[in-house]
């Protein structure tokens, strides 16, 4: 079987949680090459704690996880992760371009020099990311939206195989939210695959080709077209939700956005 | 300019003063950067009291302080790593532990011992004027140390300061790179106590890195005004502290806290004057 139809994700009865604690159960799908996978759900619901046993940051705490067929942990050079918060607070002197090409170290070690075609893959993340001019400003003067920007840049200068993002669109603007779909639809194109946590239920859902609705359970599984359903909605929404966000989602059901849910068939590539 | 060169030109032991200034200015500089950076000012000043016991002992038993300095380091920080990984602790309590527990140590040795009160001193508050060339050389190993495992380090250090997480996914080892930070930490802790003493060594660690931070756009340009600043508050210090009569350690650190602050005041004024020019452009 050649590398290309080896499924990059193969989950297999997961459980994922801290230490003895599982926070979701008996997880199972397949991810393949060129394809998207969403993770719905609330805060707490379960998405973070997944996609960071997926990277080898927490171990699974039962059931089957594969990663390029290997265990969790063991192919840095061909996954790009994006986490939910940043550590590095306002202090750490760097600028944007420095940031991206950070990117670039999983493949390079720690002697590796990086050459011109690191340097133009780095411009060119940049360049789709709409922070090319941006790149000698320093990271702690730059605006929310210009950091998460800077950070999917960041990814895409990886040129992974496996793209891993939390929250990848928190904070842009619409501008940033358009450049972000057409990055990772270029990412899917090129063979790539990308599984991300989201609570949009329509931009980046529609990119997916499969998603889970994720309640601390899972709730479905499925082309988002079939399992996005309002019922399924209420129950991923519903269960850790105020009164508000629950109506917010029964509007869903009633309302012009359930129509808005896209058809698997049609993707953008 | 005589007031200036003066004390250097006529005295060798204000040279090498200098010299070990300089070495261990770069030194606290690398180490003193990631200090900040990784919010480890707690365990830089707990490992420069904590060393104490280490280095009372052996003046006791009659060998070098640098040896007792290393022996008290490793006991803090294996102390920390044992309580935190073996307890549900966080490090902060795991250090503030070690930290008391090695000073208090450190005193009730000092204090069992007969005319130890000159040695006391020269611990708590170093002994610059009196650096000797074995100590410099030992300064100069040392600093080189620093400096490779800074350069051989800096992708994973850059990656570890950013986010411990993404270094982690690209295959840096967290846990094998904190410790190498800790180890150059400590290293920069022992071979810097003999000039300016276990007491204010943590004032070299983190004021000049502190004022490189304000004013640099790269680590590399902070740890460079970091160890420039470190090396003008050590001359600055020795100056002062021979026209004046004043005790060099303390000189130099308050030199250097002192640049720290101008650092900070100059950088506000021009931060308000671009915000006051900004606002009067949208005018």
């Amino acid at each position: 079987m050649s590398n290309q139809q080896v499924a990059h994700i193969e989950a297999k009865g997961l459980n994922v949680g801290y230490g003895n604690e599982v926070v979701v159960a008996d997880i199972n799908f397949a991810l393949s090459p060129g394809e998207a996978f969403a993770l719905i759900g609330t805060n707490g619901s379960g998405k973070s704690t997944l996609l960071k046993t997926i990277v080898g940051l927490q171990p699974p705490s039962g059931g089957h996880l594969s990663v390029f067929g290997r265990p969790p942990g063991n192919n840095h050079r061909r996954i790009a992760y994006l986490g939910q918060f940043h550590h590095h607070g306002f202090v750490l002197p760097i600028r944007a371009v420095d940031v991206v090409r950070m990117g670039r170290f999983p493949l390079h070690g720690l002697f590796q020099p990086m050459g011109p075609h690191d340097e133009e893959i780095v411009q060119a993340a940049m360049r789709t990311m709409g922070v090319d001019k941006l790149a000698d400003m320093p990271l702690r003067s730059m605006s929310g939206g210009q950091q998460q920007r800077t950070y999917l840049a960041q990814v895409l200068a990886h040129q992974a195989d496996l793209l891993v993002l939390d929250e990848p669109s928190t904070g842009l603007d619409a501008g940033g939210r358009e450049l972000y779909l057409h990055a990772i639809n270029d990412e899917l194109c090129r063979g790539a695959s990308v599984i991300m946590a989201t609570h949009d239920i329509q931009d980046e859902a529609a990119l997916c080709h499969q998603v889970m609705l994720l309640a601390r359970k899972v709730v479905a599984v499925g082309a988002p077209g079939v399992v996005m359903t309002p019922e399924a909605l209420l129950e991923t929404f519903g269960i850790v939700v105020t009164g508000e966000q629950k109506m917010h989602v029964l509007e869903c059901r009633h309302g012009h956005d359930v129509e808005g849910i896209p058809d698997p068939d049609q993707k953008l590539h | 300019m005589d007031w200036l060169i003066a004390p250097f030109s006529n005295n060798s032991f204000m040279v090498q003063a200098l010299i070990a200034g300089i070495l261990v200015s770069i030194a606290c500089a690398v180490a003193g950067t990631f200090v900040i950076l990784r919010g480890l000012a707690f365990i830089g000043d707990a490992l420069g009291h904590g060393v104490l016991p280490g280095i009372a002992v052996a003046i006791l038993a009659g060998f070098s302080g640098i040896i007792g300095a290393a022996i008290g380091a490793a006991v803090m920080i294996g102390g920390i790593t044992l309580i935190t990984q073996r307890s549900r602790l966080s490090s902060d309590t795991a250090i503030g532990l070690l930290f008391v527990g090695m000073l208090s140590l450190g005193v009730i040795i000092v204090s069992r011992s007969n005319s130890f009160s000159g040695d006391l001193t020269r611990i708590l508050f170093g002994e610059i004027l009196g650096i000797s060339l074995q100590s410099i050389i030992i300064q100069l190993i040392a600093t080189i140390v620093i400096l490779a495992i800074a350069i051989i380090c800096s992708r994973p250090f850059l990656l570890l300061s950013f986010d411990p997480e993404q270094a982690e996914v690209a295959g840096y080892k967290v846990k094998i790179y904190h410790n190498l930070m800790l180890l150059m930490i400590a290293i920069t802790v022992i071979v810097s106590f003999q000039t300016v003493g276990t007491l204010l060594v943590f004032g070299l660690l983190i004021a000049p890195a502190g004022s490189g931070a304000l004013l640099a756009r790269r680590i590399e340009a902070m740890m460079a005004w970091a160890a420039f600043f470190g090396a003008f508050s050590m001359y600055s210090g020795l100056l002062i502290s021979y026209h004046f009569n004043l005790a060099a350690g303390a000189a130099i650190i308050i030199v250097a806290i002192a640049i720290f602050f101008i650092v900070f005041i100059v950088q506000n004024i021009r931060q308000r004057r671009n915000v006051r020019t900004e606002a009067s452009a949208h005018v």
